[in-house]
């Protein structure tokens, strides 16, 4: 009896069979998708090809879906305008009366930290360019919150760059396509940011959770927080400028301190991204601290040499006990010159010569009595 | 001929193939950033509907692999951990596919708690997942609202479920 002439009831078991190892196979590849994903790391070449293909790939089609939202937003936005006038005008003058208050003292702390800048001579940090782009898709759920926005590496956006709404901290870019960047939210379960709180100077970690208040977590000192407290970036490992707002402590239900975001009550379709680079996010800098110092020339090995007979000969001529302070300091530099000559003899000179370096070894006259 | 015709009754392209699109148009829609009044859109996992009532109409090969494909489009369109939804999508399947002789001949309610129980189990694989990537423990209040826009989508797993159950009467 051939397969086909079976009865459809002999084939079902072997069908669910394969269909449970089908299961088992698409399990499989599932977890394998998981382990091999480097998601929490900042690096641009760990968010991938595959990833960026789809952002860039998804880009105009929610693009093109998201413009008739952004008219029905601007419609709703209208009308709830339209419908709170009276309130609004009433909150707008009073938040005017207050502003008018914080702008003389702004203008007066701005001319003292300007006189005090002058007088420490204090180099401040360059404006941040920044670019502005429209969010065109949006993810909010528990397990990945992040934001797709329409400008990337065309307009110099690079992994790493501090987001911002007009009001505060958003999140930061983790990848970049030609026209297109990922942002991860604060709120993202995977996003740590360092911050500050502004009125203690308290140090702590922003993790976000999938909620709409990310947590405070390591927070040093005692009372460093309440309720209500200034929250800033603190700029702790280069990776967000200093001073950057993010929003309010708050105290959650499961009684942790959290922030409300500032960004949560700006626009959700535009973002400023802040084309910031630290010294810590340039690709090589390991290569540029580990790099090997310039060997010495001749007119160096003839200097160092000199110096070496001018250190020795007071030390040898001198009658005076050779166990003091002065006498040890003299023969060790000595013995370091001496140990750094006969090493660099062992180095081909350079065909040019080394830029200066600045003396590090003081002079002899200044170890003596 | 009949017997060819009976025994290969469902076209995986009707079954499978034009749901699955149409749930991932409904995840590109439902990520539109829009504010109505201060408020968001709600961010339902739609493929859940498949996970759901694929296990449901009959045990399938092919239906598992675009189960962990559609999980892959979530992850990658929502920017989450690969595999996170997939591997979730599939726990739930795999649960549903062993007990679906129990639900077969359910009333509409029962199945409907029978499809909340499943979307619990997608959430909470989700969660313990998250849980162990990040090192840090999801927000529980954000679950359940992803859970609760999730589990008012049975009308539609009920709708693919009555359309294709009896298609297929062997696995009746």
């Amino acid at each position: 009896m051939s397969f086909r002439d079976r009865s459809n009831f002999d084939m079902k078991v072997p069908l669910t069979w394969t269909a449970g190892v089908a299961v088992i196979i698409a399990a499989v590849i599932g977890v394998a998708l998981l382990l091999g994903d480097r998601r929490e790391t900042l690096q641009g070449q760990a968010y991938g090809v595959t990833k960026n293909v789809v952002d860039t790939l998804s880009a105009p089609v929610s693009n093109t879906l998201a413009t008739p939202g952004r008219w029905t937003g601007n419609v709703f936005d209208l009308a709830r305008d339209y419908l709170l006038a009276g309130s609004q005008n009433h909150a707008l003058r009073e938040e005017i009366n207050d502003l008018h208050v914080w702008q003389d003292k702004a203008i007066a702390l701005d001319n003292e930290n300007q006189r005090l800048r002058a007088v420490l001579g204090l180099k401040t940090d360059p404006p941040i360019p920044m670019v502005t782009a429209h969010v065109i898709a949006d993810s909010r759920g528990p397990f990945a919150d992040t934001r797709l926005a329409d400008a990337g590496r065309e307009k110099g956006i690079a992994a790493g760059n501090p987001v911002m709404s007009d009001r505060g901290l958003v999140g930061r870019v983790v990848g970049v396509g030609h026209d297109v960047s990922r942002i991860l939210l604060l709120t993202d379960i995977a996003s740590r940011t360092p911050v500050l709180i502004d009125r203690t100077n308290a140090r702590a970690i922003l993790s976000g959770d999938g909620g709409p208040n990310p947590k405070l977590a390591y927070m040093r000192g005692q009372d460093p927080v309440k309720v209500g407290d200034r929250v800033l970036t603190s700029g702790d490992g280069g990776v967000f400028p200093r001073g950057l707002p993010v929003g309010v402590v708050v105290q959650g239900l499961d009684g942790a301190w959290r922030v409300r975001l500032d960004s949560d009550s700006s626009p959700i379709d535009f973002v400023r991204i802040l084309l910031f680079t630290d010294f810590s996010q340039i690709a090589e800098s390991k290569d540029a601290i580990s790099a090997p110092l310039p060997a010495l020339s001749t007119a160096d090995q003839a200097d160092v040499a000199a110096k070496v007979k001018a250190m020795s000969a007071p030390a040898a001529a001198s009658q005076a006990p050779k166990t003091g302070p002065a006498a040890a300091n003299a023969s060790a530099t000595a013995k370091t010159l001496a140990n750094a000559l006969a090493a660099s003899k062992t180095q081909p000179a350079p065909k040019h010569p080394p830029p200066p370096t600045p003396a590090t070894t003081p002079p002899p006259d200044d170890d003596t009595p | 001929m009949s017997l060819m015709q009976s025994t290969r009754p469902l076209d995986p392209w009707r079954w499978l193939g034009l749901p699955a699109l149409a749930c991932m148009g409904g995840a590109i829609l439902f990520a539109i950033p829009i504010k109505v009044f201060s408020l968001q859109l709600p961010e339902p996992v739609f493929p859940m509907v498949l996970a759901f009532a694929w296990a449901v109409i009959r045990p399938s090969v092919i239906a598992p692999f675009v189960l962990v494909l559609l999980g892959l489009f979530l992850d990658l369109f929502w920017g989450g951990p690969l595999g996170l939804w997939g591997v979730s999508l599939l726990a739930s399947y795999t649960v549903v596919l062993a007990s679906r002789s129990i639900m077969t001949g359910q009333s509409r309610p029962m199945r409907q708690v029978w499809f909340a129980a499943a979307t619990a189990m997608t959430m909470l694989t989700g969660f313990l997942i998250a849980s162990i990537l990040s090192l840090a423990v999801p927000n529980l209040l954000s679950v359940f609202w992803q859970f609760l826009a999730t589990a008012v989508l049975y009308p539609f797993a009920h709708r693919l479920i009555e359309r294709f159950e009896d298609a297929d009467v062997r696995f009746r």
